[in-house]
């Protein structure tokens, strides 16, 4: 059988790190970090596995290669099994393996939990994985900066202080043209909702804060976005598995929605900004729920349109698919209320199979497309079965309701020469709504 | 005799605007309403024809327009500041008049304690420090985070960036690129990450958490950093009497209370955070969290009895030692913890509390149903509003000043502390 060892991927970070690594430090971090983080779920899953490979066809790593060496137990059986099996006392090359195989390898997609019959989370294991790679200061180049970026801004993308509020200006009287009177309304203490986006968006996807102020305008609601550090929601750092960063990116999201008096955060389109947020980075504040309720944008598009807040002034006539985000499809359920989100919008939809939480990912989440190009390739051609599903819908139209899916689907898209366009939902909702004079 | 001394205390009820549409010249939209700390004057953004911007303060604009006009407030001392732009730079206007120097952008506008000493951060060519009452430091950096002043207004710091980085250069950032920068001048130390500067009371000292590797955070006291190395800590705070600072920090998995560099509270919280010493500098308090998912607010080390999903707002009494904070379920069901007791009242949205002078009485503006209202030690003002904003007490903490938006008015009522009765 081929191994992770066939296929090295030079990249700056993870070479520099190894060089610095002996096999007794590897084993002293990993001990410590056994000891210290991994409770009764990881000894679980390390004696439960019974290596029957069921997971294998759950995989779109190993769907796409056939190649058994991407199976999600592979994956275990290469980094996880390997360094207990060994004490943690292995070679830094192990490491580098290692490293490659949990952050270019694996989207924490968690696909393969309802394909193992004793619901083993390799998502998990390969997080824990990372979390001893951080320790070790074994990470890619690309991402590894976007968590720098995220411990010095509070966001992923260098954006300084005044860029954002800046940007929110220009974006509002832009958008005035259009609508006069609208407003992006900064720091308004006591708004309905505090209104949270990724880094990428005031920094190259500006039209998606114009939408999503014309949508709100049109629906006539109360909102308001933090003029400090404490807006982006997008959470690098939880990928790299430096979980204190991680956590202070998130305590300042909370505490400015917080300060705000809101009555909970309403995020853009976004699938692993919403797993940092509602499910990961909270826990480890010590809140067991959410100092603030959290809706993901799917959920209060769906609100609106319940409310009759939105209306139409038709609906897209050519077919659309929709594309399941892991992240908030497996990881809060929101596959119906997609569905009926996007059948309003939409006259004519056809669905890929799998779908709902069986859906493929679109292998750029988990943090794999943030470590770059060095590994662009392996992620794309790992998703043919990606490409196969979009293209067996014969649609021109992929809806997808997160920011990485986009990536990486408009990746595959190009590759396997598609013919499709990827939308967001409010790019739809945009399109198509009744826009106020 | 100070600003806060000059209010009117006179017990009763008025109306300082009764018509919040009505403004001297005519205008496409006015914006939400700030309210001045005496209650007297209420004032908005006001978009104008053209489009033009400016305040209208009890009614009336002021003369001067602007092409943007954004984060409004009224400074401790009275004054209504807002950040303008005009032909394209930025600046800060303050009752109708603007500072003479302009920037690439203005914003985070900062009051010291009494309002005389107005500061904001400040952007020029793409450099970043901070504007005094409209002079800008003598140096500026590549980038300037956190930025907070001293309680006097005198001084001023923020987290600086003092080497450039190249895209994606992770080895340079791991050498250190920050620092922190007092009245413009940088700490000799350099640092991977700084955060959270903070001032001691009379605004000489400054402490910051810093990180020296990835792995290895602590905290710098005028840029000298402790020996300690946590696995990770949050923002420290000065002792107001000794000087000792203060800081949360993780160790084995668990928080604790370092205070120079000594573990002073053993690490056994799932969390800690927001410590505040009393103004005599006896008692330490931090908001803490007891087991995954219950918090409450520690004293001394020693956590209260009641806990729950959420604490915020920890907030030291002025004098007498006392601590107040609010507790919450998923932002809602809002209570006031009070010197480790639990008032009655739950609340869909509590405000920050506020102490007397003296610290017996503690106030706060709450939202139940949609209605806002001043709840004094516990009990309601027998009247709902539509908006309440903090309230104050006068000097001597006998009476209440409450200043209330309600059926397009805006109100201004002097209580005595007794008609809250609720
Ligand atoms: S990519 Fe998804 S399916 Fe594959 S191993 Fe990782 S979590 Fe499982
Ligand atoms: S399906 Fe579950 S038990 Fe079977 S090999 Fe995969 S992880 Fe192990
Ligand atoms: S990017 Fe989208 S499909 Fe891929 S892991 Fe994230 S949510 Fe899932």
């Amino acid at each position: 059988m081929k191994t992770i060892a066939d296929r090295l991927i030079e990249d700056e970070g993870l070479r520099r790190g190894v060089g610095r690594l002996t096999p007794e430090k590897i084993q002293k971090v990993f001990k410590e970090l056994v000891a210290g983080e991994c409770g009764a779920r990881m000894k679980t899953y390390m004696e439960t596995c019974v290596r029957c490979g069921m997971c294998a066809k759950a995989c779109h790593y190993y769907m796409s290669h056939k190649d058994p060496s991407y199976t999600p137990v592979a994956k275990v059986s290469q980094t996880m099994w390997r360094l207990f099996d060994a004490d943690g006392k292995v070679d830094p090359e192990v490491i580098y393996q290692c490293a490659q195989v949990a952050y270019t390898e694996c989207n924490l997609c968690r696909r393969c939990i309802h394909y193992c019959p004793l619901g083993i989370d390799t998502g998990y294991i390969i997080s824990v994985v990372r979390r001893l790679c951080h320790k070790l200061g074994v990470t890619p180049q690309y991402i590894q900066d976007t968590a720098h970026s995220h411990s010095a801004t509070m966001n992923q993308m260098w954006v300084k202080d005044d860029e954002w509020p800046d940007t929110l200006q220009w974006q509002e009287e832009e958008a005035r043209e259009e609508f006069p009177g609208l407003r992006i309304p900064l720091d308004v203490e006591g708004a309905d909702f505090m209104y949270s986006v990724i880094a990428p968006e005031p920094k190259f996807r500006t039209q998606l804060i114009y939408q999503a102020a014309a949508i709100f305008h049109a629906a006539g609601v109360s909102w308001t976005m933090p003029a400090t550090p404490g807006w982006d929601n997008s959470n690098m750092a939880m990928f790299t598995g430096d979980s204190e960063i991680m956590a202070r990116v998130e305590r300042a999201h909370y505490e400015a929605a917080q300060r705000l008096r809101v009555k909970r955060i309403v995020m853009g389109e976004c699938g692993h900004a919403f797993r940092a947020v509602y499910d990961v980075a909270n826990r480890w504040l010590g809140w067991k729920w959410h100092p603030v309720p959290v809706v993901h944008s799917v959920e209060f598009f769906w609100e609106l349109i319940q409310q009759g807040r939105i209306k139409l002034t038709h609906k897209f006539a050519e077919p659309v698919t929709i594309h399941d985000p892991c992240n908030v499809i497996r990881g809060r359920g929101l596959m119906e209320k997609l569905r009926e989100v996007v059948h309003f919008l939409c006259d004519n939809v056809v669905e890929m199979t799998p779908n709902r939480e069986h859906n493929y990912c679109c292998c750029a989440g988990g943090g794999v497309i943030n470590c770059g190009p060095p590994f662009k390739n392996v992620r794309i051609v790992g998703n043919s079965i990606k490409a196969e599903q979009l293209k067996a819908t014969g649609v021109h139209w992929c809806i997808a309701p997160c920011h990485n899916c986009h990536g990486g689907l408009d990746d595959i898209i190009s590759k396997f020469d598609l013919n499709m366009h990827t939308k967001f939902l409010g790019d739809l909702i945009y399109e198509l709504m009744e826009k106020p004079e | 005799m100070s600003f806060a001394q000059s209010w009117d205390f006179t017990p009763g009820a008025r109306v300082v605007a009764d018509d919040l549409r009505q403004c001297s010249r005519e205008y496409e939209w006015l914006e939400e309403p700030h309210v001045s700390p005496d209650g007297e004057r209420v004032a908005m953004v006001a978009a104008l024809e053209g489009p033009a911007f400016t305040m209208a303060v009890n009614g009336e604009a002021w003369e001067t327009t602007f092409d943007k006009a954004w984060y409004p407030r009224f400074s401790p001392d009275g004054r209504l500041t807002v950040l303008v732009q005009a032909d394209g730079d930025w600046t800060l206007a303050v009752d109708d008049v603007a500072w003479e120097e302009q920037y690439g952008y203005v914003w985070n506008t900062m009051f010291s304690a009494s309002g005389d000493i107005i500061a904001a951060c400040i952007q020029q060519d793409g450099e970043y420090g901070f504007s005094f009452d409209g002079t800008p430091w003598e140096t500026l950096y590549e980038n300037a985070n956190q930025p907070v002043i001293s309680k006097d207004g005198n001084a001023a710091a923020a987290v600086v960036q003092v080497k450039s980085l190249a895209q994606a250069d992770v080895v340079t950032f791991q050498e250190g690129i920050f620092s922190v920068a007092v009245n413009g001048e940088a700490w000799d130390s350099i640092f991977v990450n700084c955060w959270n500067p903070v001032f001691d009371p009379a605004g000489k000292n400054v402490a910051a958490t810093i990180r020296r590797s990835l792995y290895d955070y602590s905290v710098a006291v005028n840029g000298k950093a402790w020996t300690g190395s946590y696995a990770c800590a949050w923002g420290p705070a000065f002792n107001p009497a000794t000087g000792a600072v203060a800081a949360p920090v993780r160790k084995a998995g668990a928080w604790g209370m370092a205070i120079d560099d000594a573990m002073a509270w053993e690490p056994r919280f799932g969390q800690l955070w927001q410590q505040a010493f009393s103004p005599d500098g006896s008692k330490l308090a931090a908001i803490a969290c007891t087991r995954f998912g219950e918090f409450t607010v520690a004293v001394d080390g020693a956590p209260w009895g009641a806990t729950f999903p959420v604490v915020t707002d920890l907030t030291p009494s002025p004098a007498g030692a006392r601590f107040a904070a609010l507790a919450s379920d998923h932002n809602t069901n809002f209570a006031v913890l009070c010197d480790g007791k639990v008032w009655d009242g739950r609340y869909d949205m509590a405000y920050a509390p506020v102490w007397s002078a003296d610290g017996a009485h503690l106030a706060l503006a709450v939202e139940k149903a949609g209605r806002q209202t001043i709840v004094v030690d516990g009990k309601a003002y027998p009247q709902s509003f539509d908006k309440c904003y903090a309230p104050a007490f006068s000097p001597d903490g006998k009476l209440v000043l409450i200043r209330a938006l309600a059926g397009g008015k805006c109100h201004r009522i002097v209580a005595p502390v007794t008609a809250f009765t609720g």
